[in-house]
């Protein structure tokens, strides 16, 4: 399923909303999720998952090819850990 | 980093500014969003929103696992796993917003 697919299933869920709406209410959640992560907080969605960012310090690595060693900056990943109930969801 | 949380409440609450709904609808659009990609992935669906990321089921195989307290052996049935990858338009701001927090403080 892609972004609109997912906006096509809630349009035709709510007959009574203009797609156009519907196509920025699921942008608002994906932009409020990011934009929580910018700030360094973390997106607790109870039973679905919760969101988080994690620092990576920096570190030497290897060009795999060349075996030449160089420096990976420190950085700032996001992550995902899958909620309780979609988790029993997914195995059920 | 601030350390805030970020739940249900407040996406309602940014769909209620955003869209002319009342809150209570905003809270239900919420739910049934949250509801119709968790739906996709338990039937196996992979789950992509772009410059965002995507959430995909992967099959794990059985394997031996130890209780870390008794060291007893004990099997870890087959299962299927949620994974989430974050696209690299979302990677990049995070970053660029991480450096820019920590320059500031």
């Amino acid at each position: 399923m892609t972004k609109s697919e997912l906006i096509a299933r809630i349009a035709e869920l709510n007959p009574h909303l203009y797609q156009r709406d519907v196509e920025r209410i699921v942008s608002t959640i994906f932009e409020e999720i990011s934009a929580a992560l910018c700030r360094g907080d973390r997106v607790e969605l109870r039973g679905f998952g919760a969101f988080s960012v994690k620092s990576r310090d920096s570190r030497v690595g290897r060009n795999p090819r060349t075996g030449e060693a160089v420096n990976v900056v420190s950085k700032t990943v996001p992550f995902f850990k899958t909620g309780k109930q979609l988790r029993e969801l997914i195995n059920g | 980093m601030s350390g805030n949380t970020v739940t249900r409440a407040q996406l309602t609450e940014a769909v209620y500014q955003e869209v002319g709904l009342s809150r209570n609808e905003s809270a239900d659009l919420v739910e049934s969003i949250l509801g119709e990609v968790s739906n996709a992935l338990s039937r196996g669906e992979m789950v992509k929103i772009s410059s965002f990321g995507s959430f995909a089921v992967r099959q794990k195989g059985q394997r031996i696992g130890r209780n870390p307290k008794t060291g007893e052996e004990v099997p870890i049935l087959p299962r299927r796993v949620l994974v989430f990858r974050p696209s690299h338009v979302l990677k990049n701001r995070i970053n660029l917003s991480a450096r820019k927090l920590s320059d500031g403080s």
